[in-house]
């Protein structure tokens, strides 16, 4: 192609060009607004059918209503509770009760398991005496623990604490221990060059890098604590979520069972999405989208 | 030997050996002997995985020689000296530091207040052109700017001795002969010694005042070239010159053979 051609065909191209893309962005827009509503419209429809067909088998007596309560008792119990107040005291009550132990035993185990963590990956000597006791002890079923600490620490919130700390401490120390072990061997070269201690190395070069390792656990590991403070409860408690799953169950209260699981739901979702926040706060240095 | 006459870098009968995962030894480094002036600029060549990057880790006291000594500036070096500056090959940037916290780094490690970091830091930013820069991550930048960066980082401490383990080899052609027009001349203001590891001998000529040639690994020296390029240089003018064409095929001579015993013994590793 001779070069003095080029410009012609160029002029030819952006003369029709920008019809063209404004058309074709503004159906492809139009396109993919579309789709959000119709994914938007079958989730709705998808709930409304499984509740409608909650609701119709239950009152059609298909599925026994005494067993499996229905959507509308249920919401029903959930509004009583609100307004009224349950058996031991107001509802925010006992969400706060529930939500206090379990944020104190996540907190105390995600401590726990981080300083551990970071400790045994940077001390081998450490590694290689604990390692072996710390993988007996991660074998246990440690909600087993549940009966003992409320046999140890009584009704009150310690025993729901410590079987928090226990189900949150595992998970955490693992990939805190991981991540100090895989640390990139070439940032810490560089920073002991530079100048940096032995402590500032682990402050400011280990702890920073395991920190997205650290995170992935934070997620899994509230959810574990939600479940010891909820197991503990259960078992025996003054006040608490659990304690009213525990008295529904007790008083033949199908419907009391299920709202005390829509409310637990909306406590761990929002929870989860204070933690998502936090971490977008503190990983502002990462490229977006990197994360797997 | 008073320490104002010794040699900058010095290394007798230097080895180091590993012991590779399967249990073995491998010898990186072998009865190496080296003198580094002070103010020198010395360009350390050798067939890929002879055992360069072992020498730098053991001038910087990264690591301890299993036999020999090591000295710097006559003392024999004992774990990480504050004297030494490393580039590595690598990015080695802090990814959640900002570029001015990158390079405030190393003077905040060593004890240096705050505002008189962030002075010289700054001060570091603008020589390599990046002073527009200091509030971004090292993601955001390219891969000459974090190179940029980390000779930031490297020359805010002053180091009188620059290690750099093939810095530039994850570059492109073009931004590689710039960033070496560029570490002439921050180098040039300071007199400090640079040992320059690389594969690449184009490099190592259009930069140093000496040539080293490593044999096949265990490596250890082959050969000294003295490079009588006048100085001030700039990269890509002085490798047209006829006596820059003259050293390359005399200095090719003596490290193509290496490159030669590497490439056998790779073939002969995979029959």
């Amino acid at each position: 192609m001779s070069p003095d051609v080029m410009p012609e065909a160029q002029v030819a191209l952006t003369m029709t060009e920008p019809g063209n893309k404004t058309d074709r962005a503004q159906s492809r827009a139009r396109a993919a607004r579309r789709r959000k509503i119709v994914v938007m419209g079958a989730r709705v429809l998808l709930l409304v059918a499984v509740l409608g067909l909650w609701e119709v088998l239950s009152r059609a007596k298909a599925i026994d209503p005494f067993n499996f309560s229905m959507p509308s008792k249920i919401w029903d119990q959930i509004w009583t509770w609100v307004m009224h107040g349950t058996a031991q005291g107001s509802l925010g009550e006992q969400i706060w009760a529930t939500l206090y132990e379990a944020l104190l035993g996540w907190v105390l185990g995600v401590v726990a398991g981080v300083v551990f963590g970071i400790a045994l990956g940077r001390i081998t000597f450490l590694a290689d005496v604990l390692g072996p006791y710390i993988k007996v002890l991660n074998s246990i079923p440690r909600i087993v623990l549940a009966p003992i600490f409320v046999i140890w620490f009584g009704l009150g919130p310690a025993s729901k604490v410590a079987s928090a700390v226990v189900l949150v401490f595992f998970p955490v120390f693992f990939n805190a221990f991981q991540g100090a072990r895989e640390v990139d061997r070439n940032l810490v070269s560089n920073a002991r060059i530079l100048g940096a201690s032995d402590r500032r190395v682990t402050l400011q070069v280990v702890i920073p890098s395991a920190t997205s390792w650290i995170f992935t656990s934070l997620h899994v590991s509230f959810g574990f604590a939600l479940i010891g403070a909820i197991v503990g409860e259960y078992i025996g408690a003054t006040e608490g979520i659990g304690l009213l799953v525990a008295q529904s169950q007790g008083t033949f209260n199908a419907a009391g069972v299920y709202a005390s699981m829509v409310i637990l739901a909306v406590v761990a979702l929002v929870a989860e999405g204070l933690l998502t926040f936090a971490e977008r706060r503190i990983f502002r240095w990462k490229p977006a989208g990197s994360d797997s | 030997m008073s320490a104002d006459t010794s040699p900058a870098i010095e290394l007798r009968g230097a080895s180091k050996t590993f012991r590779t995962p399967s249990g073995g030894l491998h010898t990186a480094v072998r009865d190496l002997d080296l003198t580094v002036g002070r103010g020198e600029f010395v360009a350390v060549v050798g067939p890929t995985g002879c055992g360069k990057s072992t020498t730098l880790t053991l001038v910087s006291g990264l690591e301890e020689p299993t036999e020999g000594e090591v000295l710097v500036a006559g003392e024999p070096v004992d774990g990480v000296g504050d004297k030494v500056g490393f580039v590595f090959q690598q990015d080695a940037t802090f990814p959640w530091r900002t570029v001015l916290s990158n390079v405030m780094a190393g003077p905040r490690f060593r004890g240096v207040p705050k505002a008189e970091a962030k002075q010289k830091a700054r001060e570091w930013l603008a020589r390599v052109g990046l002073a527009a820069f200091e509030d971004r991550y090292p993601h955001q930048l390219s891969g000459g700017q974090r190179k940029r960066v980390a000779l930031a980082a490297t020359f805010v401490n002053d180091p009188e001795i620059l290690l750099m383990d093939e810095p530039f080899s994850a570059l492109d052609v073009q931004t590689r002969a710039l960033m070496s027009d560029e570490l002439l001349e921050l180098w040039e203001g300071t007199g400090a010694s640079v040992v320059f590891v690389t594969h690449d001998l184009e490099e190592s000529i259009a930069l140093a005042d000496k040539v080293v040639v490593m044999t096949a690994g265990p490596a250890t020296v082959k050969q000294v070239f003295d490079i009588d390029l006048p100085r001030p240089r700039k990269v890509e003018k002085v490798r047209l010159e006829p006596r820059f064409i003259e050293i390359y095929r005399e200095i090719w001579e003596s490290l193509g053979e290496e490159v030669r015993i590497t490439r056998e013994r790779g073939a002969a590793h995979v029959a």
